[in-house]
């Protein structure tokens, strides 16, 4: 290169400059584009959460979180719908744990590569990209009907179970995954059966990845609500659902139903609904750190 | 594997075929979900194609279910769902798109601190939550100050579109993040080496070489545009009808199953009926996305 500078005539050197400044120009510009469009989304997050807390706060009080929906602005509280979202959580977590587990434990642990193994396993990602509304058909057709269950939690716990269970199989799999095979030949070294490895050698180990991808899940359970639409949950519901019978509402049903309502003052109780909502997801996420530095402190390799 | 006091054998315990047999009846509960989802779909939607023509069904543009006269012409919806799903595709894709190459190419530890929190906390926001901040903030702040009353209502297809776009917006950032760090680092410094700037790297190296995962990611976020209810179904406004204009209120096909089931419908009627055949429509849809979706990523993961 050096030996052809000076071959080189002057006015193509000179041309070749702003070219460059040119480029670079071009550069900076798009890095601009870059942090304008975080920009554009943190200005909307702060927006948002501004807006909503501006509107909810003063509506936020120990008699809106005991107290039942009313016609009154003033008197209308979230505890059914508080006691609703907290049972069906509660179905979810029960089963999704043990189902999600032993699934991603065989996938995992278990299948060999055969045709009905890939199967299972392209079968598990094509869910997760199934709309939810979808899945509040399944369960009007089967839950609510079939079995005869009827718009309670019971059913819409069941429902929201087949809704996140691809998500928390799909974390657990992550989870098992990231165990070293060292791990699992120490324990067939020993003399362990598969099952003695998989359970008291491997699960161990993924547990804190299983936990906290649960945990993740339970808190998109919980800001879900477009499936139980169809179970449902849409009465007005003035007294503490029960599981298995009778109308029942949950926290983003109850926000929805105060956000259609014309009147401002049923906005700002609908945004102390979301406040609480949000609160309730902050805590999972915070739970989900916790439980993962908790349990990770004994894994080391 | 075996010890002296147990004889040599092939034969597993019992317990241990037991046990791999109750795994992998819940790996196959997918499957059988699956299956539901479909049977029923089929079924119901058999019924309501007694009674009204499918051709009439998938070629109408006029949709009535509960006001006479009926028409079931469920192109209304499908063009009240595309338009929405391609206004928030309009405004993901680029803030998707642009934040994934801060964090692929520009992140300093500083960029990072910022883009990670406000990408994940964003995704993290229950969707109805959404749906309120398009009736409360982005329309009368927003929409109605720089349109004008008289152009554009409470309730609108831009409305409802731009907070789905807000929702999609991780996702498209997150996989195309994912395919842009899977670009090798040599081709980055093969390209620096023949003096291209730090633009021209991405556009004309990493972008090329990414583009499957950012298809991906793309059509993805089509999916999920296109299968969102809550955000929707307070902003959109509800009015069935044929048209393109994002000021217009629309109805998507997520948004009418819901209302369907919000009101009075009596089991059974044909209306009732209509919730599933609008279900079919959205399930065959998203999942037409999704295998295209699963097609790039397979090709762009045997890239490299």
């Amino acid at each position: 290169m050096a030996s052809n500078a000076p071959a080189m005539s002057p006015p193509a050197a000179s041309r070749f400059e702003p070219a460059l400044m040119r480029r670079k120009l071009t550069g900076t510009v798009f890095y601009g584009a870059c942090l304008a469009a975080i920009g554009i989304l943190l200005l909307a997050l702060v927006a948002l959460l501004v807006d909503v807390f501006a509107r909810g706060l003063p509506w936020l009080d120990v008699d809106f979180l005991t107290g039942v929906p009313s016609r009154r602005p003033e008197r209308a509280g979230i505890l059914p719908a508080l006691v609703g979202s907290l049972q069906v959580g509660l179905i979810v977590g029960i089963l999704s744990f043990p189902i999600g587990v032993a699934a991603a434990m065989y996938l995992t642990e278990y299948a060999r590569d055969s045709w009905i193994n890939r199967l299972l396993q392209s079968n598990i990602s094509n869910l997760a990209g199934v709309p939810s509304i979808i899945y509040g058909i399944l369960g009007l057709a089967v839950f609510v009907r079939l079995l005869g269950l009827g718009p309670t939690s019971l059913a819409a716990g069941l429902t929201m179970t087949l809704l996140i269970l691809p998500v928390v199989i799909i974390a657990s799999i992550e989870a098992f995954k990231a165990v070293p095979d060292a791990q699992r030949e120490g324990a067939l070294a020993l003399g362990a059966t598969r099952w003695q490895m998989v359970s008291r050698s491997v699960f161990p180990a993924a547990a804190p990845g299983i936990m906290t991808g649960l945990i993740l899940a339970m808190a998109r359970a919980l800001g879900e609500a477009a499936p139980l639409l169809l179970i449902g949950a849409s009465v007005f519901v003035t007294f503490l659902p029960n599981p298995v019978e009778g109308g029942y509402t949950v926290l983003p049903i109850q926000v929805l139903q105060w956000a259609s309502r014309p009147q401002a003052d049923f906005q700002g109780v609908s945004a102390a609904a979301i406040i609480v909502i949000l609160a309730l997801i902050f805590v999972l996420n915070a739970l989900a750190l916790v439980v993962r530095a908790r349990l990770s402190r004994h894994i080391a390799w | 594997m075996t010890s002296q006091a147990r004889p040599l054998t092939r034969e597993r315990p019992t317990t241990e075929r037991v046990i791999e047999t109750l795994l992998f009846l819940a790996a196959a509960l997918g499957v059988a979900t699956t299956i539901g989802i479909v049977l029923v779909l089929l079924f119901e939607t058999i019924e309501f194609f007694r009674e009204v023509d499918p051709i009439s069904f998938f070629t109408g543009t006029f949709w009535s279910a509960s006001i006479q006269p009926r028409a079931w012409g469920v192109l209304a919806l499908v063009s009240g769902t595309v338009l929405v799903a391609g206004i928030a595709l309009i405004i993901a894709i680029p803030l998707g798109l642009l934040s994934a190459v801060l964090l692929s190419d520009y992140a300093s530890p500083r960029i990072r601190t910022v883009v990670k929190p406000v990408l994940e906390t964003l995704a993290g926001i229950p969707t109805i939550v959404l749906g309120f901040f398009a009736v409360n903030f982005i329309s009368p702040q927003l929409l109605i100050p720089l349109l004008g009353r008289q152009n554009i209502g409470g309730f609108s297809a831009l409305a409802g579109g731009i907070v789905v776009g807000l929702l999609v917006t991780p996702l498209i950032a997150s996989i195309s993040e994912d395919a842009m760090r899977a670009v090798p680092r040599g081709m980055r410094e093969g390209a620096y080496a023949m003096g291209a700037t730090k633009f021209e790297v991405i556009r004309k190296v990493v972008f090329p070489a990414a583009i499957s995962g950012i298809m991906a990611s793309i059509i993805l976020a089509m999916s999920r545009a296109i299968g969102e209810t809550m955000a929707v179904l307070l902003s959109v406004g509800g009015k069935p009808q044929f048209t393109l204009d994002p000021t217009e209120s629309v109805q998507t096909m997520t948004a009418f199953i819901a209302s369907i089931s919000l009101g009075e419908t009596a089991q059974g009627s044909i209306e009732f009926k209509s919730l599933f055949a609008v279900g079919a429509t959205l399930f065959v849809m998203t999942l037409a996305l999704n295998l295209l979706s699963g097609w790039f990523v397979r090709k762009f993961r045997t890239a490299y």
